[in-house]
């Protein structure tokens, strides 16, 4: 087993996976740098009750008009974007996203691993911000009206009742379904390869075409696993540690 | 002169009139009843007081100063709507503590935050804050909570919470406390302890609105009662003797359920 480990093949095996995992971490902070944001804009945008014609809405229209005249546009825009991108999947999204644009002359990715890298990335936190937004909306919504009445009433200004009184409870909130998007993120991760993008999984196969043929898989494969778990092992530890912090208050 | 004067409050929910040409005053150092059955309109009444509701007509006076009228838009501007709930203080039916803060930090939170904004640049600044933990302090022990005051709330019962919650609306010193069906909430077995530390702020004549359903409550500790019906005030008048002697037919009928209980 020893000799195994110190062997020039398996250093040569987790060298390669080493480079691949740094993409794949890579990816992983970058998807949660850009979509925990941009899923707090995307909710407030769902949950924004601008309605431009709701003033002409009366009691007695028919039902089909006051739709037409309550219709919250910023709100539908953001719906939209959520069911969409909720409603298929993550790798068609990649691969859209990285050929569209080039067969459809619109613009080019740079060329190599950068520009696949920056497709990925885009496509990443565009779907996770909509996960994460509905999750969000649910923490926000989750807090009883009665918390921002008690703030009023002991004369609080909005943005006091926000940041001293909702945030925490929110955050307290959203913590568990967070954890679970957050780990799926750590395997998700591995769709980049779909468009060759040289994270940990590419590198692993990449063993295939090695001279021990399919039998020489079994150990970068495995090892691949190992690396996946330990990450996905961080994290669950990290997140439940704030979980746990929060648990002085009900 | 009355400390408050209600005059023709209106409020409708779209169609549904939750209020109409409601009509009140009360005395400085009074506590006011207002009793009636549910959806009555004693809670969107309460809660047009503190405005958290905008009335759809008629004024609120506080101490001969038109706090607001729903005919002069000058008087619901957001900004003063803010100092203007300070005349108020409201206890909520189911409390409303807030959860990631102790007993002592729910009492002081508004009253430090509001000292923040008015002394920034104040160099006492330390004092301040140190006094009103200090006062945050001596309300909970009026509460008998001298010793729950580092607890959080869900480590309270629902009558510690309550009064958690009535030494919280007390902190900022309103002209008028306003309950909500104080004990509605709570296990028979708690809500007399609630109701003493009312009775306690009533004997020390503290201004106060009490929105109950405990009638042999409202007719001891009360000196006026309203009992409101439908959106509308049915009857008005000393609480003893609208409880005891009600004047009007639908008064009698809804009375008539708490005694044969």
């Amino acid at each position: 087993m020893f000799a195994f480990f110190s062997s020039p093949t398996t250093q040569t095996v987790l060298s390669a996976l080493n480079e691949g995992f740094v993409r794949t971490l890579e990816l992983f902070f970058i998807t949660l740098v850009g979509a925990v944001p941009l899923g707090l804009l995307i909710a407030l945008g769902s949950m924004n009750r601008w309605a431009p014609l709701h003033r002409f809405a009366r009691p007695k229209q028919s039902k089909a008009l006051r739709a037409v005249l309550n219709f919250r546009p910023v709100s539908a825009i953001c719906r939209l974007l959520v069911w969409i991108i909720r409603g298929t999947p993550l790798v068609l999204q990649i691969i859209t996203l990285f050929y569209v644009p080039g067969l459809e002359h619109l613009f080019n990715w740079p060329s190599g691993e950068s520009g696949r890298m920056m497709a990925v990335c885009i496509a990443f936190i565009i779907n996770y911000a909509c996960y994460f937004s509905e999750i969000y909306r649910g923490g926000i919504q989750g807090v009883p009206v009665g918390q921002q009445e008690a703030g009023l009433v002991l004369g609080m200004t909005r943005s006091q009742i926000f940041f001293k009184v909702t945030l925490l409870q929110m955050i307290k909130r959203i913590v568990p379904p967070m954890s679970n998007e957050v780990i799926t993120l750590v395997k998700d991760t591995s769709l980049a390869r779909v468009i060759a993008l040289q994270e940990i999984i590419w590198m692993g196969e990449s063993f295939m075409k090695g001279n021990r043929g399919i039998s020489g898989l079994v150990w970068p494969l495995f090892f691949t696993a190992v690396y996946y778990l330990v990450f996905s092992g961080v994290v669950t530890l990290l997140l439940g540690r704030l979980e746990k912090k929060l648990e002085f208050f009900r | 002169m009355a400390i408050l004067e209600v005059r023709a409050l209106e409020k409708h929910f779209g169609p549904t009139r939750v209020l109409e040409d409601i009509s009140f005053s009360l005395e400085e150092g009074q506590a006011l009843a207002i009793i009636g059955s549910s959806g009555s309109g004693k809670t969107t009444l309460l809660r047009c007081l503190n405005f958290l509701e905008t009335p759809n007509h008629g004024s609120i006076s506080v101490r001969g100063q038109v706090l607001f009228d729903a005919a002069d838009p000058a008087t619901q501007r957001e900004s003063e709507v803010r100092r203007k709930r300070l005349h108020f203080g409201l206890v909520f039916q189911n409390f409303n503590l807030f959860p990631q803060y102790t007993a002592l930090e729910n009492v002081t939170l508004a009253r430090k935050l509001l000292a923040k904004e008015r002394d920034e640049a104040n160099s006492g600044k330390k004092d301040l804050l140190a006094a009103i933990d200090q006062e945050g302090k001596e309300l909970l022990e009026r509460m008998g909570l001298a010793d729950r005051a580092g607890h959080y709330p869900h480590q309270l019962s629902g009558g510690q919470q309550q009064r958690v919650a009535i030494a919280r609306a007390l902190a900022l010193h309103p002209d008028i406390l306003c309950f909500d069906e104080p004990t509605s909430a709570l296990d028979p077995e708690l809500t007399g302890e609630v109701l003493k530390v009312i009775r306690g702020l009533a004997d020390q004549h503290t201004t106060m609105i009490i929105v109950t359903h405990e009638m042999a409550f409202a007719r001891d500790v009360a000196d006026q009662a309203i009992f409101m019906d439908g959106g509308v005030i049915v009857e008005q008048g000393p609480a003893k003797e609208l409880i005891n002697a009600p004047k009007m037919e639908r008064t009698r009928q809804f009375l008539s359920r708490y005694t044969e209980n």
